[in-house]
């Protein structure tokens, strides 16, 4: 079965952004350049945050807008990017209702979810888990 | 585009008022010999040549620096400002978190100097290369902060990969102790950076940034990263700033009799227990936040839910932000022991951007001044009384309005003011700079009084007080202070948050240095602390500071400290080898 990172609840998260970080650690890299995972402000710290996945939609509309078939449906839900077929016209970023899909400015290309995980060992108070799609 | 950047950035981002012009220079030649943070700031200080400016003229230079650790580690979340400070006239020198350095590390810049002074207000917004000087004159004048920060969020772009550092009225009013706010509750707080950016015309600064930076090592740099955030995380080293936050202090600060009580009259405050950080978190607590790329979340935020009085079942909920030090300044030391009315005036504290200890020391003072006849209620315009909140939140909202010469002098801080009004030997400042809120012991005091921006966290005095079984000679409490100062200058470089110096110790410093291509072993690096630490005094030696000018409050050695009465002998000779060893590295005074 296919998995994500799901949001456990929103209002456990401090906006440390040490899950963004986690994202472009990956790449053993330092920022947020990479990262799929974005967490702002609900309108001002006092109002809490609000934490930014990819859903791993069954249906996914960034799939469907890609002119280049380059956002591949994963079985299960979500999408995988296939870098080389990309031309960076940003059309996935409009597509995303969430605006779950950043952008790579030094490839100049989506940074999409792989659903690694790896943000979520990382987040010091349960705000997200892997999850089944369901 | 491949831009490549290390993250062992180089990069100065200039900035001219004056003209609306900026540049970047590449500072490798500092960056390599100070590292960054505090260091660095200092030598670009040093060649803007702040020691010669007016605090409030064109001429005074501010300059923002991170170091190599921010965005990198764990804990690494503050970001320094150095200025010449109009309250003390001497350095200016101020940390503070929120998204601050990650912000501007992950725009590109290891600093930011701004010069000049802008003829009419202005916000400045630096978006990595963009930069922009966006007119401001809509926003000055506004009446609460919060509505500054609010109004910038929805203009600028990149929400929660930004920081917005913005003056309140106080700033632009030039209180000499007024603060810059950064996301909300965080601050530039101490020795006036809200006066100088309110001299400058310059309302706020917005920085943002999402950058990738690559380092050399990498798989060193994950496992290093990974030893840090276990640490921060899993071991105890953090546990008391995570669970209570900075509060924990109130109780068991009164119950040694350290917490200054109505302008330091007393060591212990009866009503402790109901503004201590229990209570705050039991009765108040709503939301806990962060700062950037720091897991402990220490910024604890309280709910105060008021309804309306003239309108059923409408409620007002306020958020504000509490720690230990805005409860001593503006609780214990005013006598106010209502936490609803301590968060009420944290708030008004906030609202027109002032710094929470400066402000609640001049209170004191102007209390006791009332009390004694040195000033008369038509000079404090409300009557000032131990414990009388409504009075002193009114009171706070007069030292930004400035209607008459007492608070025109209040403005400019309690030194100043005792100047003019007499009640020096009760006014708590050290160094021209407002007390903070530990009475601890001669090590406490002898540590504001040497430590280079006159604060408590220079080099932790209170602590040594309360850590030492038997408290030495003043010369060995010296020597010892200026070693941890010394040290600290490095953590300041780095930029670490101080919360966190029991995990960046020497050896941890130097090995989380190397996947960053930085090779600086332990002793290297508390050379440089030293070598830091002399430029920064020079500097400051410079703006005219001499330890033989520094006054101590009488007020000190009459309450007692848990380490005893004070004598005033023993601050004498702390101060005469501090000046000797000063001399030793070859300062010299005017």
């Amino acid at each position: 079965m296919a998995k994500r990172v799901a949001v456990v609840d929103s209002d456990l998260c401090v906006g440390c952004g040490s899950c963004m970080l986690a994202c472009t650690r990956r790449f053993a890299e330092v920022g947020y350049g990479k990262s799929a995972i974005y967490v702002r402000s609900a309108g001002g710290v006092e109002r809490g945050f609000v934490v930014i996945v990819c859903r791993a939609c069954k249906d996914p509309p960034c799939a469907k807008v890609c002119p280049e078939d380059a956002l591949v449906p994963r079985e299960g839900g979500g999408v995988r990017l296939i870098a080389n077929k990309c031309i960076g016209c940003g059309y996935c970023v409009e597509a995303c209702p969430f605006g779950a899909i950043l952008w790579d400015e030094e490839a100049d290309k989506p940074v999409v979810c792989t659903y690694c995980g790896y943000c979520v060992e990382y987040c010091p108070y349960g705000v997200i888990e892997m999850r089944e799609v369901v | 585009m491949a831009d490549g950047l290390e993250a062992n950035l180089a990069r100065v981002l200039y900035v001219d008022l004056s003209r609306r012009r900026f540049w970047v220079e590449d500072r490798r030649d500092l960056v390599d010999e100070y590292l960054g943070g505090v260091g660095l700031a200092i030598a670009l200080a040093k060649e803007e040549g702040v020691d010669r400016a007016d605090p409030l003229g064109p001429d005074n230079t501010i300059i923002f620096a991170v170091g190599p650790f921010n965005a990198a580690y764990p804990l690494a979340s503050k970001t320094v400002a150095v200025f010449r400070s109009p309250l003390t006239g001497t350095l200016g020198e101020s940390y503070a978190g929120g998204r601050s350095s990650v912000a501007i590390k992950l725009a590109g810049y290891a600093a930011i100097v701004i010069r000049g002074m802008s003829e009419t207000p202005v916000y400045l917004a630096v978006h990595e290369e963009q930069v922009k000087f966006r007119d401001a004159s809509a926003l000055w004048g506004t009446s609460s902060s919060e509505t500054v920060g609010r109004v910038i969020r929805e203009r600028e772009p990149n929400p929660g990969l930004r920081t917005i550092m913005r003056i309140g009225l106080a700033g632009e009013k030039l209180v000499k102790f007024a603060c810059v706010i950064t996301e909300t509750y965080r601050h530039f707080g101490r020795l006036g950076l809200g006066a100088v950016f309110g001299s400058k015309k310059l309302k706020a600064v917005v920085v943002s940034g999402r950058k990738s930076l690559k380092v050399p090592d990498r798989r060193g740099y994950r496992e290093v990263y990974d030893e840090l955030y276990d640490l921060a995380t899993r071991s105890n080293l953090m546990q008391k700033y995570h669970d209570l936050g900075t509060p924990m202090n109130v109780l068991p600060l009164s119950e040694i009799g350290a917490l200054p009580t109505r302008n330091l009259k007393s060591g212990k405050f009866e009503r402790a227990e109901d503004i201590s950080g229990e209570a705050m978190a039991a009765n108040y607590l709503a939301r806990r936040t962060a700062c950037s790329g720091c897991p402990v979340a220490c910024i604890h935020l309280a709910a105060i839910r008021e309804p309306y009085p003239h309108e059923k079942y409408f409620y007002k909920t306020t958020v504000v932000s509490y720690d230990y030090e805005p409860i001593y300044a503006l609780g214990s030391m005013l006598g106010v022991g209502d936490p609803v009315w301590l968060l009420r005036m944290i708030h008004e504290v906030e609202r027109l951007g002032l710094d929470a200890m400066s402000t609640g020391v001049a209170l004191a003072w102007a209390t006791e001044a009332l009390e004694r006849g040195l000033v008369r209620e038509e000079d404090t315009v409300v009557k000032l009384k131990w414990g009388d909140a409504e009075a002193y939140k009114r009171a706070i909202a007069l030292i930004v309005e400035q209607p008459n010469d007492f608070y025109r002098a209040l403005a400019q801080g309690v030194e100043k003011a005792s100047e003019i009004y007499g009640g020096k030997e009760f006014a708590m400042a050290f160094g021209g700079n407002e007390m903070p809120g530990y009475h601890t012991g001669p090590a406490a005091h002898i540590g504001f009084l040497i430590g280079g921006r006159h604060s408590h966290l220079d080099n932790a005095g209170y602590s040594y007080d309360q850590k030492v079984k038997e408290l030495p000679e003043p010369e060995k409490v010296v020597d010892d202070l200026m070693k941890e100062e010394a040290w600290r200058m490095v953590l300041n470089s780095l930029v670490i948050c101080l919360f966190a110096r029991g995990i960046y110790k020497p050896e941890m410093a130097s090995k989380a240095l190397i996947p960053l291509g930085i090779n600086l072993s332990p002793d290297d690096l508390r050379e440089l602390g030293w070598k830091i630490y002399r430029e920064r005094m020079a500097l400051k030696v410079n703006m005219g500071f001499d330890p033989a000018k520094l006054r101590v409050p009488e007020r000190i050695l009459e309450t007692p400290s848990p380490r005893g009465q004070i004598t005033r002998d023993y601050m004498r000779r702390a101060l005469g080898h501090f000046k000797e060893r000063l001399s030793e590295m070859g300062l010299l005074f005017k």
